[in-house]
This record gives structure tokens, sequence and C-alpha cells, in this order.
């Protein structure tokens, strides 16, 4: 898919160079990587009735990622499973549950259960979403918008501050999909993103299916969108599928369902965010109709390959 | 006009009520209110927590039948929302949901049989354990033993119901394929236990279940047998203790 070159999306100029320096070098003075062992390959995220397949086949993937809040029994057959295969692949720990976008303090509870498991485990890669899903107690189990104002954006700076604390590391935060917008937003998301990023020192990660679908619903550009990207702070990337629907009049609505291939069009998004940001850890979700392994295992390859001909691409187009 | 600002409060509080107005201040792209666009979040809230429900209560979504239990774990999601963002936690308060739901109440042996699959659960997930080795109460002296006491495994649970819930459970979850034969008259008694990765589901005859049960509450051995052989006089000491060893109901003997 030479698509990228052809299109011309390629800053001009020095750029490139940066880019090819990006390409090249594993690590890169602006671009700290916080993947001490997570390899910038295509990974899968875990499922349980995959696990036996996986080790049996020795099924050739650059990482696992698992739902933090899957593993947070004392015991049993989930943490078994688990450090069998930590043991054989690096390992992404994804957290869905703490609500950083809230209006209300961390569950401090939920916050050492994510310390232990980093601890015991020792993931490459620990992150968790622009996003709430607990009031007053209340676990919505969604991850629900955030407006864009000052108020949340301390509020979010403070509770990463805390988390990253608690849990002694660098934590990426995922872009949000969303469905909806906030009359009182008063910056955009992405001067949200590069704001928190700034004070806090956190990393990204970035959802390429979550920025489209937002940018259908929303009506912009997901290009635009990857263009102002702080791609310097993202350490990990996200694909997924989408299901879609139509709003009260008409207008498409895209809905962040994991529940089947990766578009077309966050694929061309995707060959386009690596194009900028470099070989970055790239997950694919698929978390609903979860299919049978091999359906999974070629999605994942289908991300290797396009980030190895969209890198080559850039390389020949910066020589 | 004025912006109008959404606390979470409002957001979250609309979340639970489908028939209320989505809260002013949520807009679409022309900043026009969009109550479908609010909707997806609704929807998502209700069908991911009875997607959660189902999958700690398989045996109960198999007796109601899916668009039955739908219905059923979107009236529970609304009263009993989680309270914790660790959902293997989730549905507690399942079974006793079941027992007081009135169009239920023609089918009692629903709220025992997700009370044996939540024992399940808990079993499944509890921390690693060995069971209790029986030679180390073989070699406790035969004077010591009445006096001694049992310390439960964290694994284990006693559900003891008048209805054939393990063979429910059986038809329903774990051997649907396999013909299993349920008699509703009869009552049955589970010990569920886990001496290691899988989770046992024992049936018990009713004698032994009562012994078990005070020996599970921390009566002395010798107040257990009494009391079971005073419920029945075919009660045997020896057969009862092996149900208990074989099981992996205890992880330690306390002598005095």
């Amino acid at each position: 898919m030479n698509t990228l070159r052809d299109g011309g999306y390629l800053p001009s100029g020095g750029n490139s160079r940066a880019i090819l320096e990006r390409t090249l070098k594993t690590t890169s003075p602006e671009r700290p990587r916080p993947a001490a062992d997570v390899p910038a390959r295509a990974g899968a995220g875990l499922k349980s009735e995959h696990i036996e397949t996986v080790l049996n086949t020795s099924a050739d993937v650059g990482f696992f990622e698992v739902h933090a809040e899957n593993y947070m029994g004392d015991g049993g057959r989930p943490h078994r499973q688990l450090e069998a295969m930590r043991d054989r692949y690096p390992l992404s720990l994804h957290g869905v549950g703490l609500s950083i976008g809230g209006e209300g303090t961390l569950d401090k509870a939920h916050l050492a259960r994510l310390a232990a498991l980093n601890k015991r485990y020792a993931p490459g890669l620990f992150s968790e979403h622009l996003a709430w899903s607990t009031h007053d107690t209340v676990y919505y189990n969604d991850l629900l918008p955030v407006p864009y104002d000052t108020e949340s954006l301390n509020r979010v700076c403070d509770h990463i501050d805390e988390v990253q604390d608690v849990v002694g590391r660098q934590m990426l935060l995922e872009n949000p999909s969303t469905y909806i917008a906030f009359e009182q937003s008063s910056m955009s998301e992405l001067d949200f993103l590069k704001q928190v990023v700034a004070r806090t020192g956190c990393g990204l990660l970035l959802d390429v299916n979550n920025v489209y679908v937002s940018a259908i619903n929303h009506e912009s550009c997901p290009r635009d969108y990857l263009n102002e990207f702080p791609m310097e702070a993202v350490g990990e990337i996200h694909l997924g599928g989408h299901a879609p629907d139509t709003d009260d009049h008409g207008r498409p609505l895209l809905i962040d369902a994991h529940d089947r291939e990766v578009d077309d069009a966050v694929w061309s998004l995707y060959a386009f965010a690596i194009e900028r940001a470099g070989a970055v850890p790239t997950l694919i979700e698929w978390d609903n109709d979860v299919p049978s392994w091999p359906v999974l295992l070629e999605e994942v390859e289908a991300a290797d390959r396009l980030m190895q001909r969209t890198l080559s691409a850039s390389y020949k187009e910066a020589m | 006009m004025p912006v109008s600002t959404v606390s979470a409060a409002e957001f979250s509080s609309a979340l639970l009520k489908p028939d209320e107005a989505a809260p002013r201040g949520i807009v679409g792209p022309d900043g026009d209110i969009s109550p479908k666009r609010f909707n997806v979040y609704r929807n998502n809230v209700v069908v991911s927590l009875s997607e959660a429900l189902a999958q700690t209560f398989p045996a109960v979504q198999n007796l109601l039948g899916d668009e039955y239990f739908q219905a059923l774990a979107r009236a529970f999601v609304t009263v009993h929302p989680p309270q914790s963002p660790v959902l293997l936690w989730y549905g507690a308060d399942f079974p006793a949901f079941l027992e007081a739901f009135p169009p239920l109440a023609g089918y009692p042996y629903l709220a025992d049989v997700a009370r044996l699959e939540w024992a399940w659960l808990q079993a499944y997930h509890t921390a690693d354990c060995g069971p209790l080795d029986p030679s180390v109460v073989v070699a406790i002296a035969p004077e010591q033993l009445g006096a001694a006491r049992f310390e439960p495994h964290p694994a284990s649970a006693l559900i003891v119901s008048e209805f054939p819930i393990l063979d429910l459970v059986r038809q329903n979850r774990f051997e649907k394929n396999d013909t299993v034969s349920v008699d509703l008259k009869q009552p049955q008694q589970v010990l569920v236990t886990r001496p290691e990765l899988d989770v046992k589901m024992t049936f018990v005859q009713h004698s032994n279940a009562v012994f078990m049960d005070l020996l599970l509450k921390g009566r002395t051995l010798q107040e257990a047998a009494e009391a079971s052989a005073a419920a029945d006089p075919e009660f045997s000491l020896s057969g009862a203790l092996s149900d208990c060893f074989s099981s992996g109901a205890f992880k330690d003997i306390i002598v005095q």
C-alpha cells in the first residue's frame, strides 16, 4: 500500500530526516520510549479462550495486552495463565476502570490493585483512559466523556500525578472515542492532551480507531487530528473495529464496539500515523464477538506488515 | 445563549433513567441536543453490565432464555449498579434479587442456582491454597481430635437448597450437551471447593452437610459429630470426614 507516499502526506524538506531518524533509531533523545520490553511490533488483546492455542502454537506475536480488572482476583487459573503468558511474551497492562476523568478522588483501593499488578507482572507498558466511569461509588462500566475545560484538565493532571506516584512508573493515557461534545468545553481534545503530557510527563496511547470514530461523529478531519497529535509522546497504538450507526438526524454515528475487523479507513489512518510516529507497539483490540485465534492473528500480522511497508516507504522517500 | 454546564452527577443520573431527556449542554456536531448520541452511553452501560451478569450466571441465563435474562439483568443493573470497577465481584445481590422478583415467584429454584454459580465464581478466583493433608489429621492423638477445629479453605462454600441445584447447574452450564435428568422435587446440598485450579462441586448427603456446615462455622469436631448424629441416626462420622478431606474443604486443623 503505497498511498502514503503517493498521497503526499509526508512533511517536506528537513522534516523527512526527522522521520527517518525516528524510524531507524530504536531510542532517540526526543522520544524516550516507556516500552522497555514491548517491541515496536503488533500485538493482540489477550482473550482467555485463545491462551491454550497461543501457547501450544508458540504464536509469533510481538506482545499481548490484558485488561487489568480481569486479573484482580486473588488467585486461580487467570493468574496461572497470565504467568505462563508473561514467561513467553512481553506484556502490556491496560486499565479500564480507574476513572481518571472522574469528578471525585481516585479509588485508592483500585489504584493499589493496579500498583500490585504492575509489581507482580512488570508489564512493558501500562495505560489507562481519558474518561470517567465511576461517580459517587457507582461504577458504570463505560468510558464516559470528559468536558475539555480547565477544571477537568486540572483534575485529570492531579489524578495522573497520583497514578504515576503510586504505581511508580510512567503511564500512557488513551485518547477517547466520543459520541457527544460538551457545550462547556473551552479547548480542543488535542490541546487538552498536549497540556496533560506537558504537566504530568505521562505518555500517550494513540487509539487510531478512536481518532476515526470521534472525527466522523464530530464531523472533523482525522488526518488533521493526527497531523497535530504529539507523536513524540506516543508509546503505543491501538487499532480496533467499530460499528456504523446514525444519529437523530441521519448523520453517521460510529460506535467503538471492538467487535469486528479493523476498518479500511482506520488501516489507512494507521499508516499515516506510523509515518509520523515511526515504529510503535500496535495492539489489535477485539473484545466482543471474539473470533477464533487465527482470525485475530491475521489482523495482527496485517498490522505488522503495514507498519513495515510504511516505514520502508518513508525511508525511501527520505533518501 | 448561555452555555449549559453538565456535571458528572447529572450525566450519571441520566444514564440509568432511559425515559429522561439527556442533560442540557450535551451536544452533537451542530451544537444541537442529540438524544440518540447520549443513548449510546446508556446502552453501553446497561448492555455491558448485563453481559457481565450473564458471564457470572450462565445457568440462570440458560434457564430463563436470553431475552428474559436481558430484561431481568436490565432491571437488576438499574437498582443494583456495581460499586467497584472489578466486575468479577459484581452480582452478589443477584440471587436475593431473583428471589424477590415477583414475576419469577413460580421458579423458586433460580435464586439457589444463582447462589451456587456465585460460589463457583468466588472459588475460581480465590487465593491459591493447598487443601489439608489427611495425614496431618491421622497423626493427631485420638484424645485431641474431639476438641479440634478446622480452618476452612478460602474457596469452600456449602449451598443447601430445597431444589436440585447441582443437577440444574450441570444441565444448564457445564454439561449442556449431555442429558442430565433433573427431579425438581429433590433437594440438593452442594459443597464448592477448589483444591487446585479446577472448581469442584460435590453433592453431599444431608447429614454430612449439617456436619460440614458446623465445621465450616468453626465448631469442634465433637460438637459437629454430635449434632449431626442427633439430626440423623444413620450419620457416619468416617463417611462425613472422608467427604470433607477428599473435596478439600479445609486448609488446616487446629488442635487445642
